[in-house]
C-alpha cells in the first residue's frame, strides 16, 4: 500500500469557491452569529451589505423554479460586477445576470439553456464573444456534492461519475485510487460560495426558513455558503416555526438577511403558489437576442421601476398573478404556458 | 424534416411509442422533460402501471397530472411518494437504484458518447450549449440509458465529438470500468427519426436494430459520419397502435412536446 494518495488524473478547470477547511471553520467562528437576531431588512440593504463585486455567487431553486428574482433584479440595479456564478442548473437567473453585465466567470453544470424553451440568448452570446469565461465544467450531481462537502466541512468528496469525459477534464476534480477497492474514483473539492440566495414560502424574522416541495440542493447549499440571503413570500411568527420544527429547511444561524417579497420569484415558479410566467420569460428571451434588446428589458423592468411592487404592476399586476396561481393549482390549463418545441 | 409523409402518425409519436415500449414495469426511470416524459407517461398508462418515475431535482414516484415543463416544476412531485432533494436521488442513482435514464444530445459518436457542452473549441466555442446538467450523472449511474435524438445526420452522428460531456462506452469494451465508472452499465438504445440502435456486445459500437417504416439501410448509413454496424436481417419498427395514439393525445393534448 503506497504511503501517499495516488493521483491518477487531474482536471484542468479552475478551482472556485474553495477554502482550506480550517480557514473556513475559523471564518464561521468569527463571522456567523448564533444569536437570535432580527435580520429583516430591505432588498436594497441585503444586496449592498452582503454581495460584493467579485463574489462567488450561488442561487437556490432549480432552473425556473423558486428563484429569488427580486434579489437578482436588485443585484442588477446596484450594478454588481465580476461575479463568479455557480452554474448549478442556473437558467433564468444566470442568463439575466450575464445580460446585465454582472458576471464574468461561470462554473457550468447547466448554465446556457432554458430547458425546453431553447438556448440562453444572453449567456450564449457572452461566452461565444469571450465576455464571460467558463472557468470549469461539472455536472448537476457533482456541483451539489461540492456543496455537500462544504456543508460537512470536509476538504473533498469522492464521486463515481465524470471520469473518462471532457466534463472531468475541464473540472476542478481529480481522479485518485480508492485505497480500499483499488479502483479509480473522482474527488471533487468542497465549495463554499461567498453568498447564496434563496426564495422560500415562509421564514421568521430570525431566518428560520421553510420550503414546500422538493429541496433540490438548497439544504446543502445554505450550509456551505458563507453568507445567506433569504427572500420569503411571507414572514411568519417564530411560534409557527416552533409548532412545526420538522418543516425548517434552513435554520436561523445560517442566515444573514431576511427580506419579505411576495411573488419574489416571478417569473419563475413557486410551488403551490404560482406558475412560470411564460409570457414574461418569452419576452426576455426575445428581447435578449440583441444587446440593445436586453438593455431595453432592463430599462423597462429593472431601472425603470422603483421597486418590486412596481415591477409586479408592470407585468400585469393582480390579474396576471391570479392567473399564474390558478395554473399552478391546476384550476386553469397551461394555455399561457405553452413552451416551444425542443 | 418529416421522413414519413404518408403515415398517419408523426415522428414524435413514433419515437414516444418506441421509447415507451422499452420501459419495463416495476423499474425506476430517471425522466427528463419533453419526449422522455411523454414516453414514460405512456408506459405508465399502458404496459407499465407501476413504473417508478424519478426526477433529478427530487420528485419521487409522482402521478404526473399534466406534462411538466421543467424537471423541477411542481408537476414532478404531484401526488408523489416523496418530494425530496437532488442529493437524495443522485445518491440513489449512484447506489444502483435507477434502472433507466433518458438522454438527448447535440451529437453522438459510435460508442454512444454524447456532447451537450460546446460546438467547436471549448476555449472559444462556435456554439456554447447548456452543459452537462444531469446528463453525465444519468449516463454514469443508470443501469441502462436510453437516448432520443430526432436529428440524426452526418453533423450529429460524428466520428469525433468536439467534447465528451456524457460517457457512453468511451473508447470500447471495458473502458468505463477502467476509467472508474460504475460497472456493467451504459447506453442501451438510441432512437432517432430513422431507426432504433443498440450496441454490439464485442465492440460496444452502435448497431442498427430496427428501421422505421419507409426508411432504408442506406438512409441510416448516409446520415452518419461513422460506420454503423448493420446486421443481416433488420426488422421494421412497429408503428404506433390506435390505442397508443389515443393515449398520447390524452397525455399531450396541446402538442407541447409532440408538436402538433
Amino acid at each position: 500500500m503506497p504511503k501517499s494518495i495516488e493521483i491518477l488524473k487531474e482536471g484542468q478547470g479552475e478551482l472556485l469557491g474553495w477554502h482550506d477547511p480550517d480557514e473556513n471553520r475559523a471564518w464561521i467562528r468569527e463571522n456567523k452569529t448564533r444569536g437570535l437576531v432580527d435580520k429583516r431588512m430591505s432588498v436594497e440593504q441585503a444586496v449592498s451589505q452582503f454581495i460584493k463585486d467579485g463574489d462567488y455567487l450561488a442561487i437556490g431553486g432549480f432552473g425556473h423554479i423558486r428563484v429569488p428574482m427580486a434579489v437578482v433584479y436588485e443585484i442588477i440595479r446596484q450594478k454588481r460586477r465580476d461575479l463568479i456564478m455557480a452554474g448549478k442548473t442556473a437558467v433564468h437567473d444566470i442568463d439575466i445576470l450575464i445580460g446585465a453585465g454582472c458576471i464574468s466567470k461561470v462554473e457550468c453544470a447547466y448554465s446556457f439553456g432554458h430547458e425546453l424553451r431553447g438556448l440562453s440568448p444572453a449567456g450564449r452570446r457572452a461566452v461565444e464573444s469571450g465576455q464571460v469565461k467558463v472557468a470549469a465544467e461539472i455536472s448537476n450531481s457533482g456541483y451539489q456534492w461540492r456543496f455537500l462537502a462544504g456543508m460537512m466541512g470536509i476538504p473533498f468528496i469522492p464521486v463515481r461519475n465524470l471520469m473518462g469525459t471532457g466534463t472531468f477534464e475541464k473540472s476542478s476534480g481529480k481522479v485518485i485510487r480508492d485505497p480500499w477497492s483499488g479502483k479509480p474514483v473522482a474527488v471533487l473539492p468542497a465549495a463554499y460560495p461567498d453568498v447564496a440566495l434563496f426564495h422560500v414560502p415562509r421564514c421568521d424574522k430570525y431566518g428560520n426558513a421553510q420550503i414546500d416541495g422538493i429541496l433540490v440542493e438548497d439544504f446543502e447549499l445554505a450550509r456551505a455558503a458563507r453568507r445567506v440571503i433569504i427572500s420569503a413570500e411571507e414572514i411568519i411568527d417564530n411560534d409557527e416555526i416552533r409548532r412545526d420544527p420538522d418543516r425548517t429547511a434552513i435554520p436561523f444561524f445560517l442566515v444573514d438577511a431576511v427580506v419579505e417579497v411576495p411573488f419574489g420569484a416571478h417569473p419563475t415558479l413557486m410551488p403551490y403558489r404560482y406558475f412560470f410566467d411564460e409570457v414574461h420569460i418569452k419576452e426576455w428571451m426575445t428581447m435578449a437576442k440583441t444587446e440593445e434588446g436586453a438593455q431595453e428589458y432592463f430599462d423597462k423592468y429593472v431601472f425603470g421601476v422603483e421597486n418590486f411592487d412596481a415591477y409586479l404592476e408592470k407585468i400585469g399586476g393582480l390579474r396576471t398573478l391570479q392567473m399564474l396561481k390558478q395554473i399552478e393549482l391546476l384550476q386553469r390549463p397551461m394555455t399561457n404556458a405553452k413552451a416551444p418545441q425542443e | 424534416m418529416n421522413q414519413i409523409t404518408n403515415q398517419d402518425y408523426s415522428i414524435s409519436e413514433l419515437l414516444a411509442c418506441v421509447a415507451s415500449r422499452m420501459l419495463e414495469d416495476n423499474r425506476a426511470v430517471f425522466v427528463g422533460t419533453g419526449l422522455p416524459m411523454i414516453a414514460t407517461m405512456l408506459a405508465q398508462r399502458t404496459h407499465a402501471p407501476n413504473i417508478l418515475i424519478i426526477f433529478e431535482a427530487g420528485g419521487i414516484g409522482p402521478q404526473v397530472p399534466v406534462l411538466p415543463i421543467s424537471v423541477g416544476d411542481s408537476r414532478t412531485f404531484y401526488r408523489a411518494v416523496a418530494a425530496s432533494s437532488m442529493h437524495d436521488v443522485m445518491s440513489m442513482a449512484q447506489g444502483g437504484y435507477i434502472d433507466y435514464g433518458f438522454l438527448g444530445a447535440a451529437a453522438i459518436d459510435a460508442y454512444g458518447n454524447l456532447n451537450t457542452t460546446v460546438i467547436g473549441d471549448w476555449e472559444k466555442p462556435k456554439v456554447r450549449l447548456p452543459g452537462s446538467g444531469g446528463a453525465n450523472d444519468v449516463g454514469s449511474f443508470t443501469w441502462r440509458s436510453l437516448y432520443i435524438m430526432r436529428n440524426q445526420s452526418t453533423r450529429t452522428f460524428m466520428k469525433k465529438l468536439d467534447f465528451i460531456t456524457t460517457p457512453g462506452y468511451l473508447d470500447g469494451p471495458g473502458a468505463r470500468e477502467k476509467a472508474g465508472l460504475p460497472a456493467d452499465c451504459g447506453p442501451y438504445r438510441v432512437i432517432t427519426q430513422f431507426g432504433v440502435y443498440g450496441f454490439d456486445e464485442q465492440t460496444k459500437r452502435l448497431m442498427l436494430l430496427s428501421l422505421h417504416p419507409g426508411i432504408t439501410v442506406e438512409d441510416v448509413q448516409a446520415n452518419s459520419e461513422f460506420e454503423i454496424i448493420i446486421p443481416e436481417h433488420v426488422p421494421f419498427t412497429e408503428p404506433p397502435t390506435a390505442e397508443e395514439k389515443r393515449k398520447l393525445q390524452e397525455i399531450d393534448p396541446t402538442g407541447m412536446a409532440l408538436g402538433k
